[in-house]
């Protein structure tokens, strides 16, 4: 990296900077009313005059409904997480180490619905929901995010598992260790990344969803944050809202942050290797 | 897909008389087992939905009168086709479409340029640059709306803007694609730069010493080389982009004439209860999506299975 001169490197210094600003500063935008008073949330001023957690504990009072639709984001994108990489994690296995025909249509297929307008099938669900009663309940939802969250981790995971060099596993077998011994002490561990890799992918997905949840929930029982955060009114007509769901959308948004920040280099390998090379 | 069609044309040996050996056929069933809680899945969420929605896409089917339904042809389609409401939201959708992904590819370049040259806080950008994407769309959107409100909105009165954004048609396209634009570009920038990192340094060498401009170094060597990245970068964002609903939603909920197709789609299916009409707004969302991933596959060479 030395080659650079200096006129460059000034150039992209400024450039890391621009990025840097590029990408927070939403952020700094989504904070700066949570912290607002009732009085100041008006001012139209960036910086707060005056600094208040008021709106926090507003949003974990109770009879806004907004622990319960945490509770419910939580709940409904881990389940969709773990059975999404062991129906993913089965099927790329298979793909990627037996022979069978019907891959090449398994994948497609898969490829597809990755490209499906979840507008195109929400309303077939509403109704269907509605009559085999999954309306308004965590399954409700849970199915549908799996469904959109298997052609992505099948991508990622047989991306993954075509890396792994699988004669490894005959070898332990060779120095004595039993069929399952040697799965799960060399080929797991290898596997595992990616695992993990499209695990968080998935809980990305499901954890992001508005139109699902907008569409097939109705009350406390399933209804996630981001849409409890869309439902949210200020305590009369005349009161402004926005501090509250300024609040909400911090909540919201640090679980996501932190995993964002701890697991970066797996995100950026799983959106690279699962999307560009499949 | 490629290599899936050609190692599964390899094996396979011994196929004498009844046609497999029963180590191959235990190897099928096993692959089917394994395979058939994903298809499932899938079929019963995407693959039927869609086929029930065809289907009520051809009838009259309104939640409010439930006992009025019957079928009625593509008379729903041809509801829906001479409707200026559909081709407005068809506009909006396009133009959102069109202008956010040339403004991402632009801007993705430029960041996974920053990013594959940054001689410091390399993982500080890389981390940052993956905030917009894991931000909550939701939360995104309102990040947008209270910055440009004309009740709360600092970037109002910290760009002495006349008129608050949110209040007319152009303003509130802006905030729409701008929030787009800011959520989606690290997923482009990402996969740019790991087109970058395929390049071996020699070529840029090679050209330099040749006396080729920074800017023929990029147009010869830089694009034609991550062009497989950026087709499948491209071709993603483009279907999503047309599927536009969140934000949209939360940002101007359609007020100012910005309505997309998948909100038209919502609000038929869920506020109008019009399972009919609503159906046949998804499909033709359907048919659109299938054209666009159709021209990309076809004309522009993008494939994804790519190895």
């Amino acid at each position: 990296m030395d080659q650079y001169t200096r006129n460059q490197k000034i150039l992209w210094a400024i450039g890391t900077v621009v990025v840097l600003f590029y990408a927070l500063i939403p952020v700094a935008w989504i904070l700066s009313p949570s912290l607002k008073t009732p009085e100041t949330i008006g001012d139209q001023s960036f910086f707060p005059s005056d600094v208040t957690f008021d709106n926090y504990s507003a949003v974990f009072e109770e009879g806004l409904g907004f622990n319960r639709a945490l509770l419910n984001s939580i709940g409904i994108a881990l389940i969709t997480t773990v059975l999404a990489l062991a129906f993913a994690s089965m099927a790329a296995y298979a793909i990627t180490r037996l022979e069978f025909p019907g891959k090449t249509l398994i994948l497609a297929g898969a490829l597809a619905v990755s490209m499906f307008p979840a507008i195109s099938v929400v309303g077939g669900l509403f109704n269907v929901w509605r009559v085999v009663g999954l309306y308004d309940t965590w399954p409700g939802l849970i199915l549908p995010y799996l469904s959109f969250a298997l052609p992505l981790s099948i991508y990622t995971l047989s991306a993954f598992f075509r890396e792994i060099p699988w004669d490894l596993e005959k070898a332990a077998q060779m120095d004595g260790a039993t069929g399952m011994q040697a799965f799960r002490r060399v080929i797991l561990p290898l596997a595992m990344p990616g695992v993990f890799t499209a695990g968080i992918l998935a809980f990305i997905a499901a954890w992001n969803d508005f139109l699902f949840a907008n569409v097939l929930t109705s009350t406390d029982a399933a209804r996630t944050a981001p849409v409890a955060l869309s439902f949210f009114r200020g305590a009369s007509q005349f009161t402004d809202p926005s501090g509250a769901i300024a609040a909400g959308a911090v909540v919201v948004t640090i679980p996501i942050l932190i995993m964002v920040l701890i697991f970066q280099r797996r995100i950026v390998s799983g959106l690279t290797s699962g999307a560009v090379k499949g | 897909m490629a290599v899936a069609a050609q190692s599964s044309q390899s094996p396979a040996p011994a196929t004498q008389h009844s046609g497999l050996t029963d180590r191959a056929k235990a190897e099928r069933k096993l692959a089917y087992i394994l395979c058939a809680p994903a298809v499932l899945v899938m079929m019963l969420v995407a693959g039927f939905p869609i086929l029930y929605a065809f289907w009520l896409s051809l009838r009259r089917e309104d939640l409010r009168f439930p006992d009025a339904g019957e079928f009625v042809g593509f008379s729903n389609y041809s509801a829906v086709l001479s409707s200026s409401t559909w081709w407005n939201a068809f506009g909006n959708t396009m133009l959102i479409t069109v202008v956010s992904v040339v403004l991402e590819l632009v801007l993705g370049m430029l960041i996974a340029q920053a990013m594959y040259r940054a001689i410091f806080a390399r993982t500080a950008i890389r981390a940052s640059v993956l905030v917009p994407y894991g931000a909550v769309t939701v939360v995104a959107a309102f990040a947008w709306r209270l910055a440009f409100d004309p009740a709360t909105g600092f970037a109002v009165a910290l760009f002495n803007l006349d008129t608050p954004p949110l209040t007319t048609h152009w303003g509130s396209m802006f905030v729409i694609i701008t929030a787009e634009v800011w959520k989606t570009t690290p997923f482009i920038a990402l996969l740019l730069l790991g087109g970058l990192a395929l390049i071996p340094d020699d070529l840029y060498k090679a050209a330099k010493m040749d006396g080729a401009t920074a800017w023929q170094r990029f147009v010869k060597i830089t694009l034609p080389l991550i062009k497989p990245a950026l087709m499948v970068a491209v071709l993603f964002r483009t279907l999503d982009a047309f599927r536009i609903y969140d934000s949209l939603f939360i940002i101007t909920r359609g007020a100012n004439d910005t309505q997309s197709v998948s909100l038209l789609g919502y609000e038929q299916l869920v506020n109008r209860l019009n399972l009919g009409l609503g159906s046949a707004v998804s499909i033709l969302i359907f048919v659109c999506v299938m054209i666009i991933a159709f021209i990309f596959f076809r004309f522009l060479g993008a494939s994804p299975e790519r190895r």
